[in-house]
C-alpha cells in the first residue's frame, strides 16, 4: 500500500498541525507501514483513499476520528521497562534521595512522564519508588503519565504486557515481585497500577497537570519536533517544574540553545539531567505546589 | 566479556552467538549441561552463562544448581533463556541462583537490555 506524493504531503501537514511531529521526505515508508492498517480498519482500499476521504469530508465527527487515528498512528510508541538504565539509576541514587530530603516536611512528590506510551516508563518509576523508597508509601506521591495516543493509554491503564514486552528491560526480581501471570500475558499488580494516573495530553495544547512537577521525564519526544516547537515546549516545561525540580530528556536531546533557564548537569556516570538555572545541585523546599 | 551459551538447539545457539558477538562478547558454546560444567571448571573464566531449561541428560535448572554449588563460579552471572514462562518456573530458577531470565522468543534488544541489567554492558 504505497502512498502518493500528494497524500504524503497532506498527511505531513495534518500530523504537523495537530502534533508538531515533523515527517520529512523520505519517511513515505513510515506512512505506508503505519497508515496501511488504519486505512484497512476504516474500510478503505488504500491510504490514498483514506486521505482523500478525510480531505473531502473536511470537518465533523468522522473527520475528527479519522484525522486523530492518522496522527496517533504516526506517533512512535517504542518503549521498554527501565529504558536506557541510567536515568533510573540517577533517579534512585541522586534525584530521589535529594527530593525525599527536600520534601520531608510537605511529604508530597509529583512526577510527570510526558510520553508514557504503553506505560513501561511510569510503571518503572513506580516500581523503583516501591523498591528503594518504602517510606514514600505514606506520602502523597503522584505519577502522571500522559500521551497523545489514546490507544496506547488504554493499554497502559490495563497494566497488561505481552511476553515480548516483559522481556525488554525488566529485571527478573521485579517481574516476580510486581507482576501476575494473566493467560499468555502479564499484569502489573494493582498497588503499582494505582500509583500512576494516565491521561491524554497533546503537548501543543493545554497541560492538565496538578501542581508543580518535581521530576519531569520527557524522553525521546523533542526529537520529533522543529526548533520553535522544542523551544515552546521546553519553556512550558520550565513553568510547570518545581524550582528544584529536574528534567530528563532522551540521550540525544538537550535544552542548549533552546531554553536557557534549564541547565544540563553532567554526572559522574552516563546521562545528563536538567535543572532550573540557579537551582543546580541545591534542592530546597519549594513554596508552590 | 566472555559468555557460555548452553543450549541443545544448534539454531538457538547460533542466534545467541550472533547477537552476543555483535556487541563484542566472546562466545563459547555447549550443547548440554555436562559439557558446560566441564568447560566452566576449566581454565577459562566466564562472566555470563546463558542456560536453556529443557535439555537432555541434565536440565538447565540442574546446571544452575551445580554452578551455584561451586564457589569458584560465584561471580558468574546466570541467565536462563527458555520457553518456560510460568511464574512458578521463573521463581524456581531465581531461587536456584539464576541472575536473570529471558523468555523465548526474544529479540536482540532484549538480550542487550538484560546484559545491561546484569551490569555487563554500559548503556548510553
Amino acid at each position: 500500500m504505497s502512498v502518493s506524493p500528494e497524500s504524503f504531503a497532506h498527511v505531513c501537514a495534518l500530523v504537523r498541525r495537530r502534533s508538531a511531529i515533523v515527517l520529512e521526505s523520505g519517511k513515505e515508508y513510515l506512512v505506508d507501514a503505519r497508515l496501511g492498517p488504519v486505512a484497512k480498519d476504516a474500510g478503505f482500499a488504500s491510504i490514498d483513499d483514506l486521505v482523500a476521504h478525510v480531505r473531502r469530508i473536511e470537518a465533523g465527527r468522522e473527520h475528527e476520528e479519522l484525522a486523530r487515528s492518522i496522527v496517533e498512528a504516526m506517533t512512535t510508541t517504542e518503549t521498554s521497562f527501565f529504558r536506557d538504565v541510567h536515568p533510573f539509576s540517577i533517579l534512585e541514587t541522586k534525584v530521589l534521595p535529594e527530593l525525599v530530603q527536600a520534601r520531608a516536611r510537605r511529604r508530597a512528590l509529583r512526577i510527570w512522564c510526558a510520553a508514557a506510551s504503553t506505560g513501561q516508563e511510569p510503571f518503572s518509576v513506580a516500581m523503583l519508588l516501591c523498591e528503594h523508597f518504602p517510606q514514600l508509601a505514606s506520602w502523597d506521591v503522584r505519577i502522571f503519565a500522559t500521551d497523545i495516543n489514546r490507544a496506547v493509554l488504554d493499554r497502559a491503564r490495563s497494566g497488561v504486557f505481552r511476553q515480548l514486552e516483559i522481556n525488554r528491560g525488566l529485571p527478573v526480581r521485579m517481574l516476580v515481585k510486581y507482576f501476575d501471570r494473566r493467560g499468555l500475558d502479564w499484569q502489573i499488580k494493582p498497588e503499582i497500577r494505582r500509583m500512576v494516573s494516565f491521561q491524554e495530553l497533546n503537548l501543543l495544547e493545554r497541560w492538565p497537570l496538578f501542581g508543580r512537577q518535581d521530576v519531569v521525564l520527557m524522553r525521546n519526544v523533542l526529537i520529533y519536533f522543529d526548533v520553535p516547537t522544542k523551544k515552546q515546549i521546553l519553556g512550558r516545561v520550565r513553568e510547570v517544574m518545581a524550582e528544584d525540580g529536574v528534567l530528563f530528556l532522551g540521550g540525544t536531546e538537550t535544552t542548549m540553545n533552546l531554553e536557557d533557564s534549564l541547565v544540563g548537569e553532567r554526572l559522574a556516570g552516563p546521562g545528563v539531567l536538567f535543572r532550573a538555572k540557579g537551582a543546580a545541585g541545591r534542592p530546597g523546599e519549594t513554596k508552590t505546589g | 566479556m566472555r559468555a557460555l551459551v548452553i543450549d541443545d538447539s544448534r539454531a538457538m545457539r547460533a542466534i545467541l552467538r550472533k547477537i552476543l558477538r555483535g556487541i563484542g562478547v566472546d562466545v563459547t558454546e555447549a550443547e548440554h549441561g555436562r559439557a558446560a560444567l566441564d568447560v566452566l571448571r576449566g581454565a577459562t573464566t566466564f562472566e555470563l552463562a546463558l542456560i536453556d531449561w529443557n535439555m537432555p541428560e541434565m536440565d538447565g535448572l540442574q546446571v544452575v544448581k551445580a554452578i551455584r554449588a561451586d564457589r569458584r563460579l560465584d561471580a558468574m552471572r546466570i541467565m536462563m533463556v527458555t520457553t518456560e514462562t510460568e511464574m512458578g518456573q521463573v521463581v524456581r530458577a531465581v531461587e536456584a541462583g539464576a541472575s536473570e531470565y529471558l523468555m523465548k522468543p526474544f529479540n536482540a534488544a532484549a538480550v542487550v537490555e538484560k546484559l545491561a541489567i546484569l551490569g555487563l554492558l554500559e548503556t548510553e
